[in-house]
């Protein structure tokens, strides 16, 4: 059996995590404490990938990422880098089509801290900086635990928006679903099989444990 | 000296009003604002910690300008020195007490102090429990240390023991006036309770519709002006007997029901649920002990 896209699956779901911690939380905090008029259109492009077909998320990207445009003949020229068709390409599209899974539970966990804990941090002299760390994250572990692990898991199921700018290039953006795709059309069922009992499989777990952990039942452990 | 002139506008349930204050405040001092609630209380509170911003004035601590619309100066709630209770003690669930009073300490801060608190406000046996295991009036004290970790140089406190109830609230009061005597902080209390104001400060601030209404000692407020041995309640009117020479006028005051006697004409001129105003004068009431 060929391991290499599901190997890349979880590669791919690692790093677009990783990237969306550093970028979810400070995204989910500013939203959850600006008072610019401008947060429901920013709330809404966050949300987007929600409903958007991945296709068009998919297309957008490759028309923008191709080096035939602008932006991705500078991206080319200047930096040397080719998203298309890369493991890189799909890393960013991943982040984007998956920020709503990380943004909106941690938004969520932030705007439930009551005001007067935060601010009785500011009063002490802790700074912004060090109340989120030490005081707002801390308490909000559960809707940490549920935006990482739902963007992993959403990212391991993306399909249409890989397809799109990563296209099939087995070891660089043939991740699992696409493979899974590939064999069907080719109509090696066992081998589509294989894939497709994997992912439930690890994809089951990982959604029980949240709901184990958030559910208190290792009360104790976590919280 | 504390030196506070600032007007602020403010939204609230009734519309909005404006803040208007000019207030000075000696040093050491324990003073309260007092008045009904949606009158700004809060917000000065607010705009003494830096965690609201006036519309216009200054605030001045000991020489230090903290806020000055006209020079543009605005410190940071992190920069200035105020130890802040809130009305719902914004303890930091995940941590212990102990590791909340920690958090509390500056930078540079040993931990003498800290142990000095947790002796003065008898914290001992509560050090290694987390704040939803502790009763209300516990939750408080721990509020009140960590608030004084610092040394700030004011202490504010939003209605610390409104929640609490009267046996609970009389020991926290002796806390209040332990930390007050031990500290020597100037000290702004907002709170609803006459008890308790007259009990612990030296000076109130009647509030009403965002301006002072009347300023004095607690004494001159509420005990002066009502020494006459008149007894004067306002109440609502329950129910109209006529009886044959006189009426019985049935009277909700607060939560109790009182009868009172009135002649025919004059109980003409009520109907259910007006406001009626009860009084009389009493030479040698009799007073009852219902609870130490």
């Amino acid at each position: 059996m060929n391991w290499e896209p599901l190997l890349l699956t979880f590669k791919l779901a690692l790093f677009t995590t990783v990237i969306l911690i550093l970028i979810g939380i400070p995204v989910a905090y500013w939203l959850s404490n600006t008072k610019s008029r401008l947060k429901p259109v920013f709330e809404t492009l966050v949300s987007m990938p929600l409903v958007l077909p991945p296709t068009v998320l998919g297309f957008y990207f490759l028309m923008a990422f191709s080096p035939n445009n602008t932006f991705g003949n500078w991206l080319d020229e200047w930096l040397g880098i080719k998203l298309v068709f890369s493991f890189s390409g799909l890393v960013i599209a991943s982040v984007i089509y998956s920020l709503p899974f990380m943004v909106h539970p941690v938004q969520s966990g932030l705007s439930g801290i009551s005001r007067s804990i935060t601010e009785a941090s500011f009063v002490m002299g802790k700074s912004k900086w060090e109340t989120l760390l030490k005081v707002q994250l801390p308490q909000i572990k559960p809707a940490l635990l549920t935006g990482i692990v739902l963007s992993f898991a959403h990212t391991v199921g993306e399909f249409g928006v890989v397809l799109m700018i990563g296209g099939n290039i087995p070891g660089k953006t043939k991740v699992a679903s696409i493979a899974i795709y590939d064999e069907v059309e080719a109509l090696n069922y066992d081998a589509a099989n294989f894939y497709s009992l994997v992912l439930f499989a690890i994809t089951f777990c990982i959604l029980l444990s949240v709901y184990l952990v958030n559910g208190n039942y290792f009360k104790g452990f976590w919280k | 000296m504390i030196k506070l002139d600032i007007s602020k506008e403010l939204r609230g349930a009734t519309g909005t009003m404006i803040l208007r204050l000019n207030l000075n405040i000696k040093s050491e001092q324990f003073i309260t604002l007092y008045g009904p609630s949606g009158v700004g209380k809060t917000s000065v509170l607010r705009m003494i910690s830096g965690l609201m911003q006036p519309d216009f004035g200054q605030i001045c601590v000991e020489e230090e300008t903290w806020f000055d619309t006209k020079t543009k100066v605005n410190f940071s709630p992190q920069k200035r020195k105020v130890g802040y209770v809130f009305q719902d003690y914004a303890l930091f669930p995940h941590m212990t007490v102990l590791e909340n009073l920690n958090f509390a300490k500056a930078k540079n801060q040993n931990n003498s102090s800290i142990s000095d608190l947790i002796e003065i406000m008898e914290l001992e046996q509560l050090q290694t429990r987390k704040p939803e295991t502790l009763s209300g009036g516990q939750k408080q004290r721990v509020a009140l240390a960590r608030a004084l970790v610092q040394k700030p140089k004011i202490l504010l406190l939003d209605e610390p023991l409104a929640a609490l109830d009267s046996a609970i609230r009389h020991k926290l009061q002796g806390y209040l006036k332990k930390v007050h005597q031990e500290f020597k902080l100037t000290t702004i209390l907002v709170s609803h309770d006459v008890g308790e104001i007259v009990k612990l400060t030296d000076y109130v601030y009647q509030l009403e519709e965002g301006k002072v209404l009347k300023q004095g000692t607690p004494e001159a407020i509420f005990i002066d002006q009502s020494l006459s041995g008149k007894f004067k309640f306002t109440g609502e009117v329950l129910k109209i007997q006529q009886e044959e020479i006189i009426s019985v006028v049935t009277v909700r005051i607060h939560t109790d029901v009182v009868k009172v006697v009135v002649q025919h004409e004059e109980a003409s001129n009520l109907t259910i649920g007006d406001k009626v105003l009860v009084l009389s004068k009493a030479f040698k009431p009799l007073l009852y002990k219902i609870e130490a």
